[in-house]
């Protein structure tokens, strides 16, 4: 039953933030790792922005149980189809359960969660410096981007080359893409800086975007510093309500030269790069 | 659903401890802040419960600060505090604009702070007092007020002389009589007991042979404490006349009505909004249905009717040799 007399009394009241059972449209995998979820969902849903994430409800696999929902940032969203994807490499629990899901089934999604990136309508390219599953939380900025008219040059590491992803992503969106690897050893700090002073030089680079790596975090920070550039990082950590009531996802930023405590889903997950502490 | 009642004829309202309350469903502190505002109306709580505030500024405990538990949370947040101005100055105007009464949670390490600190948040805004004498995490070794109905009379004495408002006081169920501590908190002087808060508890990392928690031990909280603490809270209805309320792995209407049926007077919810964020409007809408569906015109013609015939008189000697 819906009580009709509050659905009266708060007639003007919207979510902006809603729990709802989402539609699987694709379920496919990327390589071994990874896997790639395509999920119907409402309006609120599907307006998040590049950096938001959602927390979801995931099934139970078998013979294991969570409890909590997990955090995943969104890898790509279709307002106009009311679509919603993700990018996850299956890891523990709740992944494990996410990987049973089949076309047709449902998930239990909350979001849009979070502050996303911003891209300052000034920016005329940017550097995108991601590792591992950070690519996925990055990928939305391609997009993002070339609306805007921003040329994105994409550094996009793993430990191999077959491991890499949301390659074809940026480059379908305009990104020029550099790939670097562990087994190719080009990943190492080293190297992206070279890379990075290379687009600095031929003003690529007026600001960073990045996740997945604290090496190359303070690689970035060193030459945003040195540069005067400036720069957003997507972090993660543990997360319980996802929402800012628990306090159970805080880090440490440097702000100001005063160590400052936020809530990464709530103040986050996106932060100023150069308070970020690795 | 019965043709005799209309939604508009259920009466939700509940009378706890000097507030007239909405309906009988509220958050449990710690588990409540501004950003479930963008997921339900807070007008449609019975009433907002802010989460602790201590006079001493607190940066809260290590990580990892929760570990999931079959059917529970385990948590260990260490109660971060940003101190009183901070409160009065930037929080406590964000609730001015709802209705439902604030309920402003405190805790301090002295009986004494406990008293400052609850005269300092008398103030207009403020509809209530939660004393939180319970916290597990507060003290060493996880020792609380609470534990003791000594040490709960002494706290909860001093809190009355220290303010006029309704005076809740939040108890623990690591204690091996709680019944005890309710009416000590009741002799001097609480218009409301909440009854409970998390169970003391413990997990272990297999693959690093440490503990879960940054702060090694940590509060049990959801559907698994459900049953300890419904318990709890038909034993402190029985022995006390100020109103219970129950806080304890309630997630559903179902939940709520078993609380209310145990002697709780109204309900606090608060893990199940980590699950699900509108937790506390569906429990409110679904307790409704629940009183059509049976005919029962008042939510609180609920409260104590659990049937207990005199030849089922609790005995709980055999299970418990300590009581």
């Amino acid at each position: 039953m819906n009580s009709l007399d509050h659905v009266s009394r708060t007639a003007h009241w919207k979510p902006t933030i809603v729990a709802e059972r989402a539609l699987i449209v694709a379920h496919t995998a990327v390589n071994g790792e990874y896997r790639h979820l395509i999920v119907e969902c409402g309006d609120e849903a599907a307006s998040a922005l590049p950096g938001q994430f959602f927390q979801l409800l995931c099934p139970q696999p078998a013979g294991e149980q969570s409890f909590l929902r997990r955090p995943m940032s969104v890898y790509g969203v279709d307002p106009a189809r009311r679509r919603v994807e993700f990018l996850y490499k299956v890891a523990g629990v709740g992944t494990r359960g996410l990987d049973t899901l089949k076309v047709g089934d449902t998930l239990d999604l909350m979001g849009p969660l979070g502050v996303g990136f911003t891209l300052d309508p000034g920016l005329r390219n940017i550097a995108v410096v991601g590792r591992g599953a950070g690519l996925a939380t990055l990928a939305p900025l391609a997009g993002a981007c070339r609306a805007r008219g921003i040329g994105v040059t994409a550094i996009l590491s793993a430990r191999r080359p077959d491991l890499l992803m949301s390659i074809e992503l940026f480059e379908s969106h305009g990104a020029e893409v550099i790939t670097v690897t562990d087994s190719e050893q080009t990943s190492g700090p080293a190297n992206v800086e070279r890379i990075l002073r290379h687009l600095i030089s031929q003003d690529r680079c007026d600001a960073f975007f990045t996740c997945g790596s604290s090496r190359l975090l303070r690689v970035q920070q060193r030459l945003a510093h040195e540069f005067g550039l400036s720069g957003e990082i997507a972090m993660e950590q543990q997360m319980a309500c996802g929402i800012g009531l628990c306090h159970c996802c805080v880090r440490d930023f440097n702000v100001k030269g005063e160590i400052v405590s936020k809530r990464v889903c709530w103040d986050g997950p996106v932060f100023d790069m150069m308070q970020a502490l690795p | 659903m019965s043709a005799l009642m209309t939604p508009e004829q259920v009466d939700m309202s509940v009378r706890v401890g000097g507030l007239m309350l909405r309906n009988p469903v509220m958050p449990a502190s710690g588990t409540f802040a501004e950003g479930l505002a963008q997921v339900f109306d807070f007008n449609r709580l019975g009433a907002l419960v802010t989460k602790t505030i201590t006079r001493e500024l607190r940066a809260g405990n290590p990580l990892p600060r929760v570990v999931e538990s079959p059917s529970g949370l385990i948590n260990a947040i260490g109660i971060p505090s940003k101190g009183v101005p901070y409160f009065i100055n930037d929080v406590l105007p964000l609730y001015a604009a709802y209705e439902a009464p604030l309920v402003v949670s405190i805790s301090a390490p002295t009986a004494e702070g406990f008293a400052s600190l609850a005269a300092e948040l008398s103030i207009p805004g403020v509809a209530a007092i939660e004393a939180n004498i319970s916290c597990p995490n507060i003290e060493e070794d996880g020792k609380a007020f609470a534990m003791s109905p000594q040490a709960t009379e002494n706290v909860t004495r001093q809190l009355r002389a220290a303010t006029g408002l309704p005076l809740w006081v939040k108890l623990t169920p690591n204690t091996g009589n709680i019944a005890d501590v309710a009416k000590a908190a009741e002799a001097s002087g609480a218009d409301a007991a909440v009854v409970a808060n998390t169970i003391l508890s413990m997990a272990i990392n297999l693959k690093t042979f440490r503990p879960s928690l940054g702060n090694v031990m940590g509060g049990l909280s959801g559907p698994a404490i459900k049953p300890i603490v419904l318990r709890q809270v038909f034993q402190c209805a029985r022995a006390i006349n100020i109103p219970v309320i129950g806080c304890g792995g309630i997630s559903t209407a179902a939940d709520a009505v078993e609380y209310l049926l145990a002697g709780a007077t109204a309900v606090q919810v608060g893990t199940a909004s980590f699950i699900q964020p509108a937790a506390m409007t569906t429990i409110i809408d679904d307790l409704k249905a629940f009183c059509i569906q049976r005919e029962i015109s008042r939510v609180s013609d609920l409260i104590g009717a659990v049937v207990v015939e005199e030849a089922d008189e609790v005995d709980v000697s055999w299970v418990d040799p300590v009581q």
